[in-house]
């Protein structure tokens, strides 16, 4: 495993795994959509609103999976130090980020047939918001951090606290809405899976998976570039 | 065919959410490859017109 | 302890003079809670029950706009890095400044509140809620914050990003801290209060090395 934190070495085995990735990325999610738009009947319950799951729940399964990922590669960024560990977090954010904007929107554009509004402070939205917060602190304090190796250490700090809160935001808003009766009884996570319904959620759900591999790759090897041309560049001008 | 786009009468929901979902990840893939095509270039310029 | 006492004592002197934080985040703190009714609605039957969530949150805002300057002041003249050679461990030092953080403003704020809540006409209980809830919920305003504020000394438009920062870690506090109050509002016990509790205990506990973490990246780097 430690081999491909040499830079090289990782971009040799990525340059291979990602045709693959991608490949396989595109035809999951080919396959998923016609299963699930066209060839899966509409729900008993919720009529034809349940095909927003197959699009909702991927982007909310990789907007945590990213973040796990963030964290991890953060602990190890902390802990042996590893310039690679802190471009794979920071590649991982945007992008984490973008699917748990993806899952809000799908999600409220499903909860208004479903439930009546665009909106409901449950437990598990409300800790989708928050998780996009995070992730939008998080890129601005990489941001704003000039010089790199503070900046990834701060990032990583800040990932790791974040992760830490974000489980007890969970938990305080649940708390909230057993005082709520009312809320409470909305269930984000859908009508019982079928078969039927299976196959295109998970089709999708590892399509997701794969796409977010293909991209996190290639944004750690556009980082991995970029600090090589500086590098090359300042050498240029110190002559 | 029609029955398909109106979506039993949820398509003002069901549209927009696949809509969404696509544009964002087309967008997504767009971003990414296009820096890492400028870093590619960047690189592939500084490497031919450099020292040896 | 010595040397803790002396960091604490110090910044407090520093607090409270004039032009210093104390008073800011009283009337910043006063004049965002009278905003509210203003903009939400006077109607009496309906303002108590937001006065524990308009409180809670101007208290949090108030008490953020102290913290960018936390360990500013100390990082530019170097003070910083004598604190870091000194006799007390960075995680004091990250300690000390929660709790004169704390000393100047959770706490006055804590001691001001009962007054906004008549702007809301609170009951009497239910005031009492919320002073308690603000005194032991502050403490954790002020452990999380100092977290963010060692994360971005000397960022540019650090003050931006700090609240961006610590808000969304500061949710579970105004979740029970408000829930607190409504326990007595509601007449029934929640158990918002220990968890509330628990929360600010594990925050002020935990943040100094979370806070010293961050000092070490700053320091004579």
């Amino acid at each position: 495993m430690f081999e491909l934190a040499n830079p090289k070495r990782f971009m040799d085995v990525s340059g291979i795994a990602l045709p693959w990735l991608a490949a396989s990325a595109a035809v999951l999610i080919a396959v998923a959509l016609g299963l699930g738009l066209f060839l899966s009947p509409p729900d008993y319950q919720q009529g034809d609103t349940v095909r927003i799951m197959f699009v909702h729940v991927p982007a909310a399964w990789i907007a945590m999976m990213a973040y796990g990922l963030m964290a991890a590669a953060s602990i190890v960024g902390l802990v042996n130090r590893h310039p690679l560990a802190d471009l794979a977090a920071k590649s991982a954010a945007p992008l984490g980020a973008l699917f748990t904007a993806l899952a809000l929107i799908t999600g409220s554009l499903w909860g208004k047939p479903m439930w009546g509004a665009f909106w409901v402070w449950d437990a598990r939205l409300t800790s989708f918001l928050i998780l996009f917060f995070l992730y939008l602190g998080y890129i601005a304090l990489w941001n704003a951090i000039e010089d790199d190796v503070r900046a990834a250490r701060a990032a990583a700090v800040l990932a790791l606290v974040g992760a830490v809160d974000v489980v007890i935001v969970k938990f305080s808003v649940d708390w909230w809405n057993t005082l709520h009766q009312g809320e409470s009884i909305f269930r984000s996570s859908g009508p019982l899976i079928a078969p039927v319904f299976l196959w295109p959620l998970l089709l999708m759900a590892f399509g997701y998976t794969f796409l977010f591999l293909t991209l996190w790759l290639v944004r750690i090897r556009t980082e991995i570039l970029t600090r090589r041309c500086r590098t090359l560049l300042a050498r240029e001008t110190a002559r | 065919m029609t029955q398909f786009f109106a979506m039993g009468g949820y398509a003002a929901f069901v549209w927009p959410a696949y809509g969404v979902s696509f544009a964002g990840l087309a967008i997504a893939i767009g971003l990414t490859w296009r820096s890492y095509a400028k870093a590619k270039a960047l690189m592939g310029k500084l490497e031919k017109g450099g020292d040896s | 302890m010595i040397s803790f006492a002396a960091l604490v004592s110090r910044d407090l002197h520093i607090a409270t003079r004039a032009g210093g934080s104390v008073l800011l985040a009283i009337s910043f703190f006063a004049a965002t809670t009278a905003l509210f009714p203003l903009g939400i609605g006077i109607n009496p039957s309906f303002l108590f029950r937001m006065a524990a969530g308009v409180v809670w949150v101007a208290a949090v805002f108030a008490c953020l706009l102290s913290l960018d300057r936390l360990f500013e002041a100390d990082y530019e003249d170097g003070s910083l890095d004598l604190l870091a050679l000194g006799p007390l461990s960075l995680e004091g030092v990250a300690l000390a400044k929660i709790v004169s953080h704390w000393l100047t403003s959770g706490l006055p704020l804590t001691l001001v509140s009962p007054l906004l809540a008549l702007l809301f006409r609170l009951p009497q209980a239910a005031s009492v809620a919320l002073a308690i809830s603000l005194l032991v919920g502050t403490p954790a305003v002020s452990a999380i914050g100092a977290i963010g504020a060692a994360l971005t000394i000397s960022v540019r438009r650090g003050g931006l990003i700090l609240p961006l920062i610590v808000l969304p870690l500061l949710t579970p506090v105004v979740i029970f801290g408000t829930g607190a109050v409504l326990a007595t509002l509601d007449g029934m016990s929640n158990g918002a209060l220990p968890l509330l509790a628990a929360f600010s205990l594990a925050s002020v506990l935990l943040a100094p090395f979370a806070t010293a973490a961050a000092l070490r990246l700053h320091l004579a780097a």
